[in-house]
Formats: C-alpha cells, sequence, structure tokens
C-alpha cells in the first residue's frame, strides 16, 4: 500500500475531514477567547488590541495560512465524499428509516456545513476583508494606531438582519459540531467502550458552548450591554 | 454383503495404521486432479478448504448465495471433544463408547473411533482459525454439558456454536478462493450426476439466477448437502435444505442406508397454526439447567406459575433418575410425546410441554449471593441476580423465544414439544467414505455413517468438521492416486452430454405440467403423511398405508403441480418442485426401511416393539446391520452391512 | 399473549433482474395471524399468487430463524424491519396492525444489485473475506487448544464482532451504503484474538482496498448500521477499524 492511501482511501478521506475539523475546532475556541473580550468592561480598547496582536504577529499570520488551507480542505473534501456517498446507491428508497434510527444532523452535515459556509463568506466580507484590504477606522492607544475593529462590529451588529444572521450561523455550527466532534473521535479511533460516553459529552458540551458563546456577541452588541469587570483585561 | 473397507488391527490402531499406509499423491499431481465438493456446511467448507490447501483443484457449489449461508451455521449448542479438560474422566474411549451407546448399536464401531481420534484434532484447529469459544476468566476454554454423557466435553460459543465453527471454515475456503485453489459457484443447484466408466466424473448443476444448466468434470465428486429432514415439511432445517443431490447420486447407483433413522429433537418451539413454514430448535444445552414438567392433573389449564410444585410432574426426572432431564433426545422426545398423547400436554394446542427455568434462576441468583457476598437482599434482587446468569448463558435463545411466542421465558416457563432435527441416515458409505458408486464420497450429515439410530447432541458438528478437515484429505489421496494419468476429461463426453439431457428433460417436463396446485401444498401433504406415518412412533399398518398414499401423492404430483415462471430465470418455485419430487420418492423409501426393520431402535420407534414401560426394544439378533438400499427401475433392493462389536458389548440401553 | 386477525396493504417492489427498471405493485392480504412470520405472511401471498397465475414475489430467505443472514428485505425504510436486533425471518406480525400499509423494498445499494423482486447479490462481501478475513492457518497446523490463554474481556469482545452473519443490513441501512460495520466486525473479530494478530496489519489494509473497489461508500458515523443490525454489533467496532487502519498505516515498510 501507498502511504498516500491513507488519506485517500475510504477511511483516508474520513481522516482528512477530522484532522481539518478538529484544528477548525481549535481555531473557534482561539477566536471565541479573543473576541470574548468584548463582553467585558473596556471592551473596545482591549479588544482591537487583541485583534492588532492577531493580525500582526508573524507566527499567527502563517498559522492563518494554515486555517485557510483547512477550511478550503475541509469544504472541498466534505462535498466530494458527500457526493461520492451519494453515488453509492443509484435506485433510492421509496421510505427512509429517518430519525428512527439516526439523528437528523448527523445525516445533515453537508447542509449544515453549506450553511455555515454561506455565513463564513459574509462574516468575511463584514471583518476579515476590510481589516485585510482596507477600509477600517482607526484609532489610536498610547500612541499608537489600532484598527477599530471594534467599531466595525458596533456598526454591523447595529443591524437586526446581521444580527439574525449570525445566530442563525451559530445555530448551524452547534448542530454540526455535535455530530462532528463525535465523529472526528470515532474516525480517528479515539472512542472505546470506556471512552465513548467521556467523548460523547464532552463534544456536547462544546458544541453548545462555544456556539453560544458566539451567538451572544451579535447580541450583546446589538442591545449595547457589557458585563462589569472593572480594570481587569481577558487577554494582552 | 456390502465391504466397509475398515482396516485390520485393534480398534485404536485402525485410523494411525491407515493413515500409515495409505496412497499419496505428490503436489504436483495433486494440482492436475479436480474435486467437486457440493454443498459448504461444516463438512463442504472445511472439505474444501483443506483439499484447496492440499493443492488440489476444487470447485465448490451452493444453492445460497454465499457459503457462509449453510443450515451448519444454525447449530447452537456446541461441539464435543474428548479433551478431558474438566478432569472428569473423559477419553477418547469414553466419547466412542458414548456415541455408540446413544446410537442405540446402529453405528460402526471403526468409523466413530475414529471421529472420537479426531474429535481434539477439530478444536485445536478450529481455535487456531480464530473461532470464539467460550472462555473461563483464566483464559482457557470452557465446556458444558449435553444429552446423554455424564462428562462435560461440549465445547461452544453462546448458542451460536455452528455460526462460529461455521464462519472459520468459509474463512478458510474464502482463503482457498482468493489462492486460486477453490472456485466458488453460490446459487448453484447440482441436478444430475455424471458417471463414466463406472466412475463420478462430474455434475450437472443449474445456474439458479439464469437457470443455465452448466457441465463440470472432476476426476472425484464429494456430496456435502445435509440431510434430509424437510421431508416432513415442518423441520428445524432451513427451508432450502434438501435431498436432491444425494438423491441423484442413490438414482445413479449410490445405496441409500437407514433412510427410516431421524432424529426428532425433544426442544422445540411448538407449532402455533397452518401458516407455520418452519420449526425452530431451542438448544439441547437449555435442559443442562431447565428442567420439563407437565402438570399432575390432565387436561390442566391454570397459568403454569399458578400451579404448585406438588402438581407437577417432571417425567424424565422421574422416569431416567440418574441422567434426567439430560437423557438422549429420542427418549426425551419420546416421553413428551406419551405424556401430550396420554393428556398432560399444555397450551392452546395441548402438543407442548414445559421447559422451565424458575428454579436455575433462583440457583443462579443464591450462587451470586455468596459468590459476591451480599448478604441480606430481597428475594426480587436474587430472581434478579439470577436471571441476568441465565441471561449470559443463554440469552440469545430466551430472546429468540420471545420473538418467537411473544412470551418472556424468564417469566413463564417455555412451552417446547420435539421437532424434525436431523437425519441419521444418508448415503452409504465405506470408511472411506466412499459411496458405491467409484469416486462419489458423501461427507457430513449427507452419509449415514457415525450416529446409528440416534445422535447425541453436539456430535454432528463434530462429524461434519471430522470428515472434512481430518478424513477426506487422507481417504480421497488413496483414490486418486490411481488417478493421476486421467486426465481432464472433456465435457463434451457423450456421458455429460445425456446427464445434461435428462436433467433438461425432467425440467421441461415439471414445467410442463401446468397443472392447478401449488409446490407448496405438496410439500405441506407429504410432510403430514411423514409425521404422522414415519415420525416418533411407526407401525406395520400406518407405514403400509403411507407408502400407498405416497405413490398416489407422487402421481398427483407430476400430474397437477403448477409452477409458475418461466426456465431460463431466477424461478424458487422450480427450484423447489424438483426438491419436493425427490422429497416424495424418499419419503417412500423411508416408510419402506422402516417397515423392513421390525424392531425399535433409537430415533426408529416401532410400536409393536417396545419393553413394557414403553421403551425401545431392539431385536440384535436379526437386524443388527445397515439397511442399505439400491435403486431399481421398478423399487429398491435392500443390502445389508452386518455390524460387528468388538468392544462394545450391545446391551438394552439405560439411562435409569 | 392475544392473539388477532388483521388485513394488510402491502407495496411490493417487483423487478424481473438486475438490468429491468423496476416498480412498485400493491396488494391486499387478509386474515393475517398476528402469530404468523413476516415471511410467512409473504408466503401466504405467494400462494394466492400462484393459483391467481401470477408471479409470486422472489426474496431470499433460509434458515429463518434469524442466523443464517439470507433474508433481507426493506420494510418501511427499515431492513429486517421495525423490531430491534431481529432479522426479517423473526420479525412476526405482532408487529403490525389491521389496516398498515407496508412498503417493501430490497436492500438497494450499488455494490448490491438486485437479482430479482428482494433478492440481491452481496457477493462483495464474500470477495472482502477473501481480501483477508482470516487466519492463515492450514488444517493440520494447529497447536493444542489451550496452549494460548485468551483474556475472557477479549473473548467476549471477540465473539461479540464474530455473531455478525453477513446480511447486508448495515449497508442497506447506511445513507452512504458503507459496508464499515460489517468489514469492523471481522477485522475486530481477528484483531482481539492472539491467533489473528501476526496478520492484523495486512488484513485491515487489505479488507478496506477491497471494500473500496466494491463501491461502497464512506463512514459518516450515523450509526443507522448499529441501529439496524440484527445482532447489534456495536459501532465501537469501527473505531477499532478505524484504529487499526491508521496504525497499520503509520507502522511497517511503505511501498
Amino acid at each position: 500500500m501507498n502511504w498516500s492511501q491513507l488519506f485517500t482511501s475510504s477511511i483516508g478521506k474520513k481522516i482528512v475531514m477530522a484532522l481539518t475539523g478538529i484544528f477548525l475546532v481549535v481555531f473557534l475556541v482561539v477566536h471565541c477567547y479573543v473576541n470574548a473580550n468584548i463582553f467585558f468592561s473596556n471592551a473596545e480598547e482591549n479588544f482591537n488590541r487583541a485583534a492588532h496582536f492577531m493580525g500582526t504577529n508573524i507566527l499567527i499570520r502563517i498559522t492563518e495560512l494554515g486555517l485557510f488551507a483547512g477550511f478550503i480542505l475541509h469544504i472541498f473534501q466534505g462535498y466530494k465524499l458527500t457526493l461520492l456517498n451519494r453515488a453509492t446507491r443509484k435506485s433510492r428508497y421509496a421510505v427512509t428509516a429517518g430519525n428512527k434510527t439516526s439523528k437528523w444532523y448527523s445525516r445533515s452535515m453537508a447542509l449544515l456545513g453549506t450553511l455555515i459556509l454561506l455565513f463564513l463568506i459574509v462574516h468575511l466580507a463584514h471583518f476579515w476583508v476590510p481589516s485585510r484590504f482596507g477600509g477600517l477606522k482607526e484609532v489610536e492607544y498610547g500612541g499608537q494606531v489600532y484598527h477599530n475593529l471594534y467599531g466595525e462590529m458596533k456598526d454591523v451588529f447595529s443591524q437586526p438582519w446581521a444580527v439574525i444572521l449570525y445566530l442563525l450561523g451559530c445555530f448551524s455550527l452547534a448542530w454540526h459540531l455535535l455530530h462532528g466532534i463525535q465523529s472526528a473521535a470515532q474516525t480517528l479511533g479515539w472512542t472505546n467502550k470506556n471512552f465513548m460516553p467521556m467523548i460523547t459529552n464532552i463534544g456536547i458540551v462544546f458544541s453548545i458552548l462555544v456556539p453560544a458563546i458566539f451567538a451572544l456577541m451579535p447580541v450583546f452588541m446589538y442591545f449595547g450591554w457589557e458585563i462589569n469587570t472593572g480594570a481587569l483585561t481577558l487577554l494582552f | 454383503m456390502l465391504d466397509s473397507k475398515i482396516p485390520a488391527g485393534t480398534l485404536d490402531d485402525k485410523w494411525t495404521k491407515y493413515k500409515g499406509s495409505v496412497k499419496l499423491v505428490n503436489p504436483a499431481n495433486k494440482r492436475k486432479l479436480e474435486v467437486i465438493i457440493v454443498g459448504t456446511g461444516l463438512a463442504g467448507s472445511s472439505a474444501a478448504a483443506s483439499l484447496g490447501e492440499m493443492g488440489y483443484k476444487v470447485k465448490a457449489f451452493c444453492f445460497q448465495d454465499s457459503p457462509r449461508r449453510a443450515h451448519s451455521i444454525a447449530a447452537q449448542g456446541g461441539i464435543n471433544a474428548a479433551k478431558n479438560y474438566q478432569n472428569d474422566g473423559d477419553s477418547v474411549y469414553r466419547l466412542f463408547y458414548d456415541t455408540i451407546k446413544g446410537g442405540d448399536y446402529r453405528s460402526r464401531e471403526a468409523n466413530v473411533h475414529r471421529l472420537a481420534e479426531v474429535s481434539t484434532n477439530i478444536i485445536d484447529q478450529c481455535v487456531a482459525q480464530g473461532v470464539p469459544f467460550a472462555r473461563e476468566y483464566g483464559g482457557l476454554l470452557s465446556n458444558r454439558s449435553f444429552g446423554g454423557t455424564q462428562v462435560q466435553r461440549t465445547f461452544y460459543a453462546a448458542g451460536q456454536t455452528g455460526q462460529q465453527l461455521l464462519i472459520g471454515a468459509y474463512q478458510a475456503l474464502e482463503r482457498q478462493v482468493a489462492l486460486g485453489t477453490v472456485e466458488m459457484f453460490a446459487r448453484h443447484e447440482m441436478v444430475e450426476l455424471v458417471i463414466i466408466d463406472g466412475k463420478a466424473r462430474g455434475i450437472i448443476a443449474r445456474n439458479l439466477v439464469t437457470g443455465e444448466l452448466e457441465r463440470h468434470f472432476a476426476h472425484a465428486v464429494l456430496l456435502c448437502t445435509g440431510g434430509y429432514g424437510n421431508v416432513f415439511y415442518l423441520s428445524t432445517n432451513a427451508m432450502g435444505s434438501n435431498v436432491t443431490a444425494a438423491w441423484k447420486a442413490h438414482k445413479k447407483g449410490a445405496y441409500f442406508a437407514n433412510p427410516c433413522f431421524t432424529q426428532i429433537h425433544p426442544t422445540c418451539i411448538p407449532v402455533s397454526g397452518d401458516h407455520q413454514s418452519k420449526l425452530t430448535l431451542m438448544s439441547e444445552s437449555l435442559r443442562n439447567d431447565g428442567r420439563i414438567w407437565v402438570p399432575v392433573k390432565q387436561g390442566d389449564t391454570r397459568n403454569p406459575n399458578d400451579i404448585p410444585e406438588s402438581e407437577r410432574d417432571y417425567y424424565l426426572e422421574r422416569r431416567y433418575p440418574a441422567f434426567g432431564n439430560l437423557v438422549p433426545r429420542d427418549v426425551a422426545s419420546r416421553a413428551a410425546k406419551e405424556r401430550c398423547d396420554a393428556g398432560y400436554g399444555v397450551g392452546s394446542s395441548k402438543q407442548a410441554v414445559y421447559l422451565d427455568y424458575a428454579a436455575a434462576i433462583q440457583r443462579y441468583g443464591k450462587a451470586e449471593v455468596s459468590k459476591n457476598n451480599l448478604g441480606n437482599i430481597s428475594a426480587e434482587e436474587i430472581t434478579q441476580l439470577g436471571r441476568d446468569v441465565v441471561k449470559e448463558k443463554y440469552g440469545n435463545l430466551f430472546t429468540m423465544y420471545e420473538k418467537i411466542t411473544g412470551e418472556n421465558p424468564y417469566n413463564v416457563p417455555m412451552r417446547i414439544y420435539p421437532a424434525v432435527h436431523y437425519t441419521m441416515g444418508g448415503l452409504w458409505v465405506d470408511y472411506e467414505l466412499k459411496t458405491t458408486i467409484d469416486g462419489l464420497y458423501a461427507l457430513g450429515e449427507a452419509n449415514f455413517s457415525d450416529h446409528g439410530a440416534n445422535r447425541l447432541g453436539a456430535s454432528a458438528l463434530m462429524q461434519g468438521l471430522a470428515d472434512g478437515y481430518f478424513v477426506i484429505p487422507y481417504t480421497l489421496g488413496n483414490y486418486l492416486s490411481d488417478d493421476i494419468g486421467t486426465g481432464l476429461i472433456p465435457t463434451d463426453h457423450p456421458a455429460f452430454v445425456e446427464a445434461e439431457h435428462t436433467a433438461s428433460e425432467r425440467i421441461n417436463k415439471l414445467m410442463s405440467i401446468k397443472g392447478t396446485k401449488t409446490v407448496e401444498s405438496f410439500h405441506k401433504r407429504l410432510g403430514k403423511i411423514i409425521w404422522n406415518e414415519c415420525g416418533m412412533a411407526r407401525s406395520e399398518a400406518g407405514l403400509k398405508k403411507a407408502i400407498k398414499d405416497l405413490a398416489d401423492l407422487k402421481q398427483e404430483f407430476w400430474s397437477d403441480v403448477r409452477i409458475p415462471g418461466e426456465i431460463n430465470e431466477m424461478n424458487p418455485e422450480l427450484d423447489k418442485a424438483g426438491r419436493v419430487a425427490d422429497f416424495i420418492e424418499l419419503g417412500q423409501l423411508m416408510c419402506l426401511d422402516a417397515l423392513e426393520r421390525n424392531e425399535s431402535c433409537g430415533g426408529h420407534f416401532r410400536e409393536e416393539y417396545q419393553t413394557p414401560d414403553g421403551e425401545a426394544l431392539r431385536d440384535d439378533t436379526n437386524y443388527m446391520y445397515v439397511a442399505a438400499w439400491e435403486n431399481k427401475p421398478d423399487g429398491w433392493n435392500l443390502h445389508k452391512e452386518n455390524l460387528v462389536y468388538e468392544i462394545v458389548k450391545p446391551s438394552q440401553r439405560s439411562y435409569k | 399473549m392475544q392473539h388477532y386477525s388483521m388485513n394488510l396493504k402491502l407495496n411490493v417492489w417487483r423487478q424481473k433482474n438486475s438490468i429491468d427498471a423496476g416498480h412498485f405493485e400493491t396488494y391486499d392480504v387478509n386474515d393475517i395471524s398476528s402469530e404468523m412470520s413476516f415471511l410467512e405472511m409473504i408466503d401466504v401471498l405467494n400462494e394466492r399468487m400462484i393459483a391467481e397465475g401470477k408471479s409470486p414475489i422472489a426474496f431470499d430467505h433460509d434458515c429463518r430463524e434469524g442466523i443464517c443472514g439470507m433474508c433481507s428485505m426493506v420494510i418501511d425504510g427499515r431492513p429486517h424491519g421495525p423490531w430491534e436486533g431481529t432479522t426479517t425471518c423473526q420479525l412476526h406480525m405482532r408487529a403490525f396492525k389491521d389496516g398498515d400499509v407496508i412498503t417493501v423494498e430490497p436492500f438497494r445499494a450499488n455494490a448490491f444489485p438486485v437479482v430479482k423482486d428482494l433478492m440481491v447479490n452481496r457477493g462483495a462481501f464474500d470477495r472482502i473475506i477473501q481480501a483477508g478475513g482470516y487466519v492463515s492457518v492450514n488444517t493440520g497446523n494447529a497447536v493444542d487448544g489451550n496452549s494460548i490463554p485468551v483474556e475472557k474481556d477479549k473473548a467476549d469482545d471477540a465473539f461479540a464482532a464474530a455473531s455478525c452473519i453477513g446480511c447486508g443490513a448495515c449497508v442497506a441501512a447506511c445513507k452512504n451504503a458503507s459496508a464499515m460495520l460489517f468489514v469492523s466486525a471481522k477485522v475486530s473479530h481477528l484483531a482481539l484474538l492472539p491467533q489473528g494478530e501476526p496478520e492484523k496489519r495486512q488484513r485491515v489494509k487489505s479488507m478496506i482496498a477491497q471494500m473500496d473497489k466494491e463501491g461502497f461508500g464512506s463512514c459518516t458515523n450515523t450509526y443507522a448500521c448499529e441501529a439496524e443490525c440484527p445482532k447489534e454489533i456495536s459501532v465501537l467496532n469501527i473505531a477499532r477499524l478505524n484504529r487499526e487502519y491508521l496504525h497499520s498505516s503509520l507502522s511497517g515498510d511503505f511501498e
């Protein structure tokens, strides 16, 4: 066997999905942690400083390339797998078992993924494009100039449709993760009699917690809420 | 007089000496020799794998869609072997003796001794193949006890021993398919045997998907086609199990031995109605822990749990105190029939007895309490613990019972009744498993050799694998060593043409009848006749009537059967019609054989011949022989193989 | 247990042979006893159709006691019907009630072409076993059965995996027509036992390669296979298979 089959066989394709998926989950944690600055006191400065660090640190910029590669691989491989898997049954069933034998979201990963992708495109257009290619206002902290990404968020999330769209994006993400995390663990062979329940539970908690935190961000922004933490800063 | 070719020497030396002096075929010549194996159950798969490994070119045929489906897979309880791992006094001799006695002294000593000798190799072979036998906590193999023995020598894999053994043999077979030594023909049925110059040289097989007839040549043909229990219509056999291949061989000159020796298994789920298509066995292993009883009062309709201990008749324990619920199958079946006939039967049909686990659940529950130092716990908790143990041992059987009957056997005693299960009769073979046709062999249940008039539990798996793994690899070489110069006979040889013609004529004839009655309806009627007159009890008058009825049935079948569809397509009704036609003829021979044997022995119980307390009464002076029937255009000729007991002294079988 | 009688309407897939496009036909079946098995109900219908001069429904079946794996059928979208841990032949009509409309289809997957009506060709499973689903031990090579003790837990797990009957319900149930539960059952059975250990690296690679060649899909872990498996084989076997596959691919010599 050629070792490349590790990534091209039926299991291999799933291993690619699992590895890129886990990589994206790690990204979500970082993204969530950085953005969580907006919930607390002194949100504008803390968040803009954190965003500045993420946008200028050379290591993080390199990782960002990897992140893009991860996204693209996960998306393309996902679609390819979906098409290949659909093609294994030319003659379709007249009646299907539906939710009696499996969860709807486990069968709907491509649909949920597509919703997330659509959200992602809007999301990139809102924030990533202006921050990389100009168009953001600037602010000054301690004599240094920063992009006012926080201000951009305020602007975007002042529109109710944007808030709703982001909530839907987070909702799709939650269901996608609910199956994805557990599925990745299974594909990588981490599940066994002892770990299966633990992995499943960790997956459930993560899938609810992280998208919920993300979902609160546009809501906080829209209503102008803030958790008073005094001078305490979350990051950087 | 038939020559069984038993080697000279003392009993425990015969097989060793045979193996040491048998003629061999060198590896280069094996590649030139072709062998056809019909049937892929334990005997067929193991033979195909072993002969393939040795280098023969093997073609294997099965009517199912895969060799793994053969009905050996349904054997539940276990496989015997004289390993004496339990240190309870077992030995090759004791297994040999139990089998001879269990067979009611109607089997061949030399064959049975060889079977007992190789039994130990079978377990080793299966373990090496990865058969997941049950094990103890120390990692060693576990044993259970079975009917007709007083030692624990049965190896098992929960209630799926046959499945695990067959999958082992199937995997070995598929390995040879991958290596190119075995060619597999699934969904093929043998419909004719080809004989050239007095030797079996091939078969005509019907491709069941396309309906085409195919000619296949071989230097030798092995029939591993199982038993003919489906002659009874309702049996524990698979729906497709049939006698056709063996019957074709019989019609071409292979003698059929002891056809009336059929085994009625005591513990099956009772018939529920006319729609019933097959009967389901509850493993004999259940008799290890379950107690069989009927109410003391006739026609008692109370809920079994409401019948107090004092009003229950544990009739096996009463009649056979030494073996109790573990008497051999023929004895247990007859005892159940006796109680039901006398009006003590239970259930709506009154054709059932109880198999009760309540006592075992309590016993196991209490054992768990003391094992785990549980001290003061409630009666319910003890019952639950006991149930858990029973579930681990027999869970799949209990589940199966519940699915079929809708009753929970943990709460209510199971209802059971005897049903046709195994056929000890079959093609007559000599010590080398060769039939009376040169080059034609019969292995496993398809032959008659090892079980006499009654087979002990967990011995069928043993015999199938013994024949396939450890007997035929030696004995076949002895024949083929003289055949190395024969070369391939082209299949346009007149014998092939003629055999194919015979087969196609018969199919055309069946299709052209276009009558009014379905194949199934004839099969049901055949089954009723055989079950009533040639089942658990037989009588001269009944058998004579059955022979006449069967002749009428045959006549009616060939003039009024309706088979839908075409010849050249997948046509299960046509397949079934060919099989039922053969079963009707076999039924005639069974009744003839039963009528001729004026004694009772093992599964053959003639009402005229019984002891005062209702046990089978053998007649060793006049009937200590194998009845081997030769087919003639106008009927059958009886040939006898006298059974000589050098070691065991036949006596009345007693399990009291 | 109260028995009852019912009238049913059946939508059955009819297909003359592997080339035919196939279609549904509707049949009324009356006076069916709740004590019958599902296949006995079809027997009743077939007997009637033969009497009426129609072509009976072809379906695979043999042992009718849930162990040979020959029976198939998708009943109302469920391979082997609505009961858990049950083959079609053990499904009894108690599962249905008077007036039910039941849709019966063959196992559908490109890798299981229809032979006729409800019969499919599952030869792909045999070929996967040929690729490595065995222990390479010739007859007569074996050592004493008790010479290698096997941990009871492992023996039990191996047995649980080995209880697979090769019916193909996992493939039929999977939205991707993946054969992973079947393959994982065999890989697990043999990898867990010391007798299967020496060949386990090559076995898993060869069996997966054959599985892919046969046109089965990838596993996306919906676990419909486990829910429909008549022998209730656990999907943890699939995790073990994935583990074995990764391990096998990352170790040893690469060619």
